[in-house]
């Protein structure tokens, strides 16, 4: 394994991190807001605010992490996609700003107001979608350079369906991951009530979800035809994550271990990001880009290294005090104490 | 539509708005932990309800801070992406570390947040306070070497447009480095003492006469005279350090025009077509700040062509931040020593209400700071390496980002200042002490 490789596989472990940890927390912020409006805020408000309110930092953190890390292993992708992502990202960013900075303001300064929550519920749920467009942009063939400069196609990326497609997934992936994952939890909390709708909804977040990431596959036939060959070398991958996502929905349907459940969707979204990354590489943005001509120098990126393995050794045992004191506690999870400020 | 200029507008927009929860979210954690530490030791139940109540508010202007700081960061490659290449390459790992920082902040804010009373013994609690703060100072530390790579880049060659022998270390130690780290961690500080003093003095002008508020009056301002001495001191060594090696920022700021010995201070005044008008003059002034010595030769602009020098306004700049400073600095040094031979006139309305004042003066010496170092650093964007002009992007879009960016700082501005006022207003500290004391059974008054 060469550097650039290590590299791009850090940054694209914790770009998992964040989807998967941002899933659930977009999604719960979006059923949270949907409860209140359709007046079902009793079953589920309690177990959805007991989750994200002690992560809800961490999860941004892992999103700074990706793109500063891309920077600094990849500085020509400032280049490319600096030059090119300036509306969709500011987009992006002021989704973010609101789904953040409201999230705060309702959760400590105004519990239950309805504007805030659905404030960050739906920009919550906006988010993915428009982060979502730069892996589309990433496909290639909506970037071109015009005197030297990289140029973004905004007709010819709205009016692609792998565009929508990619949108639609994410969207739907984010509910199903959400749902699937607070199921469990509320499961563990001894709420029937909330177990039993969450469950409903991750049944019907599952089946989109599938279908959009099989659409995907189909239009990268045309969109990136390179891609789509390097795609078919990893089908096991790809044919692994299948069984998963059919024994996550098995287990929830038959209401049964939703636990094992949650770990076979995190197995079925591991193979098929990584499938996915892998099936990219080398490129970063087809065709201009890949992750050797990009790649920094060896002084910066030993240092980066040096600086990622010592981070790690803090960060871990933090996490894992994180999640033993929250997630994994009974008594928290329960509801049995409340030692906010 | 040109995108230098509207990069530079937003780019400064977000920083100054930035740079306001930034601040407190470096700040308000030492608070925090000084007051939980003092309430534990001297068994104060005022003390632990300061800190906790200040946690509360804090929370929210991290909230802000946190998703205004993504914005920014993301900026950076967005307007300023030939820059963010070229810095990509050599002061990356600073960038890199922040993340970590940042990252340690997080999880140990959350913990601390959601632990209040659930350890027998409370100093457990205070522990997990102690990686909040240091994450949040060290944050600081390294966004703040990135800026001052930016005043003084080494650790690289660039050949033909090619760099070569990058240094990550030797890029992150460079010469603007300890003075830049030192006075904006060390205002950060002061800053948030002097803003939680003048919520302190309000309140009090304000009908509560709860001692709650004279030992939160008390200590911040101690704070903040220790804070505002470190950076009159730090201050002094910036302008040795500007002397050294960037002149032209010294002579643009202090309107230094010829290069002389035994140089004066110029304080005030206004640029009449290149005449000094109305200024006060401090003789060999200048030269101490410059070299520490009455009779030293400092650089002036005459040295420098034309296209090199920064605009001159931000001498205002630097009289507004330095009189802003000085000022707080006498301010919190009067009311410690005033309620040490026990004077009546500081615990007066008068003095209370100059307090008040500090609070938001302290925000404009801040964003004064700020812009003096920013435009003080043009026109370049990485000193004698490259322009502004020739890191910004060439998108046509960026007018249009401003207005949206403007609107966006809007909510959250007005949002965070409704919520904190409706927090605390709804839960009145004489309030919560009372409910506190019917939970113990009232060893609290």
């Amino acid at each position: 394994m060469n550097i650039e490789i290590l590299g791009i596989t850090v940054l694209w472990v914790f770009l998992f991190g964040y989807i998967l940890i941002g899933a659930i927390d977009f999604g719960a912020g979006f059923f949270n807001a949907y409860s209140l409006f359709t007046g079902r805020q009793r079953i589920l408000t309690n177990v959805i605010q007991r989750y994200l309110s002690p992560v809800w930092e961490v999860t941004n953190v892992f999103l700074v992490f990706f793109f500063v890390g891309i920077i600094g292993f990849f500085p020509k992708t400032a280049f490319y996609y600096g030059t090119t992502l300036l509306v969709p990202v500011s987009f992006a960013i002021i989704l973010l700003a609101v789904r953040g900075s409201y999230y705060a303001f309702e959760t400590y300064g105004a519990r239950g107001h309805k504007g805030y929550s659905f404030a960050y519920g739906s920009t919550g749920l906006l988010l993915p979608a428009s982060l979502s467009i730069v892996l589309t942009i990433s496909e290639g063939g909506f970037i071109e350079i015009v005197n030297g400069q990289p140029v973004l196609d905004y007709w010819k990326l709205f009016t692609s369906p792998l565009t929508w497609s990619i949108v639609v997934l994410s969207i739907a992936a984010t509910l199903y991951i959400s749902s699937a994952f607070l199921t469990w939890y509320a499961n563990k909390a001894g709420d029937h009530e909330a177990t039993h709708l969450l469950r409903k909804y991750a049944l019907i977040w599952a089946f989109p979800t599938i279908i959009a990431a099989g659409g995907i596959i189909f239009e990268l036939r045309k969109h990136n035809p390179l891609h789509y060959e390097s795609i078919q070398t990893f089908w096991p991958l790809f044919l692994i994550s299948l069984v998963l996502f059919l024994g996550t929905v098995y287990l929830i349907w038959r209401q049964r271990h939703y636990g094992v459940a949650f770990s076979l969707l995190i197995g079925q979204f591991v193979f098929a990001f990584f499938g996915y990354g892998a099936s990219h590489y080398p490129y970063l943005l087809y065709p201009y880009l890949t992750i050797y001509d990009s790649f920094t120098n060896q002084a910066m990126a030993v240092a980066l290294i040096i600086a990622f393995i010592c981070g790690l050794l803090l960060l871990i045992p933090s996490l894992y005090l994180l999640l033993r004191m929250f997630l994994f506690n009974k008594e928290y999870v329960k509801g049995n104490e409340n030692h906010h400020a | 539509m040109d995108p230098v200029l509207y990069s530079r507008i937003l780019t400064e927009l977000t920083l100054s708005f930035h740079i306001i929860y930034a601040t407190i979210g470096v700040g308000v954690p030492l608070m925090i932990m000084l007051a939980q530490w003092v309430g534990i030791k001297k068994n104060d139940e005022h003390y632990i309800l300061l800190a906790r109540r200040w946690a509360r508010g804090f929370v929210i202007t991290v909230a802000v801070g946190v998703v205004t700081g993504t914005a920014i960061g993301l900026q950076l490659s967005l307007l300023w992406p030939n820059f963010m290449e070229l810095a990509g390459n050599v002061i990356a790992l600073p960038l890199f570390m922040e993340t970590f920082a940042f990252f340690f902040e997080a999880i140990f804010l959350g913990i601390y947040l959601y632990t209040w009373d659930r350890f027998e013994n409370q100093k457990k609690h205070f522990l997990l306070l102690i990686p909040v703060a240091l994450g949040a100072s060290f944050s600081a530390v390294f966004i703040t070497i990135v800026n001052a790579f930016m005043n003084a880049p080494q650790g690289f060659n660039l050949v033909n447009g090619e760099l070569i022998n990058v240094n990550p270390l030797v890029a992150m130690f460079n010469p603007a480095m300890p003075t830049k780290v030192a006075h904006v961690v060390g205002t950060a500080y002061m800053t948030s003492a002097f803003l939680l003093a003048a919520i302190a003095a309000f309140r009090l002008l304000r009908g509560s006469n709860h001692v709650y508020h004279k030992k939160a009056l008390y200590l911040t301002l101690k704070v903040g005279f220790i804070f505002s001495v470190s950076a009159v001191l730090v201050g002094d060594l910036s302008g040795k350090y500007l002397a050294e090696y960037q002149p032209e920022k010294l002579a643009a700021a202090e309107w230094h025009f010829e290069t002389e010995e035994n140089a004066p201070l110029i304080l005030y005044g206004v640029l009449d077509d290149g005449e000094v008008k109305y200024a006060i003059k401090i003789p060999y002034a200048l030269s101490i700040l410059a070299h520490g010595s009455l009779s030293a030769e400092v650089v002036g602009l005459d040295q420098f062509p034309e296209e090199d020098i920064p605009p001159l306004y931000i001498h205002y700049l630097f009289d507004i931040m330095v009189t802003i400073g000085m000022t707080l600095m006498m301010l919190s040094a009067i009311y410690w020593i005033g309620m040490w031979r026990r004077w009546s006139f500081v615990e007066s309305r008068l003095f209370r209400w100059l307090i008040v004042a500090g609070g938001p003066l302290v925000f404009i010496s801040l964003e004064a700071g700020w812009w003096l170092a920013e435009v003080g650093r043009q026109p370049w964007i990485l000193r004698n390496i490259m322009r502004t002009s020739e890191g910004a992007t060439t998108s046509g879009q960026v007018p249009t980002m401003l207005v949206l960016f403007a609107l966006l700082y809007l909510v959250l501005g007005v949002g965070s200042v409704v919520v904190l006022r409706r927090m605390f207003i709804r839960n009145p500290v004489e309030q919560e002490i009372k409910d506190r004391q019917q939970e113990r059974g009232g060893d609290i008054r």
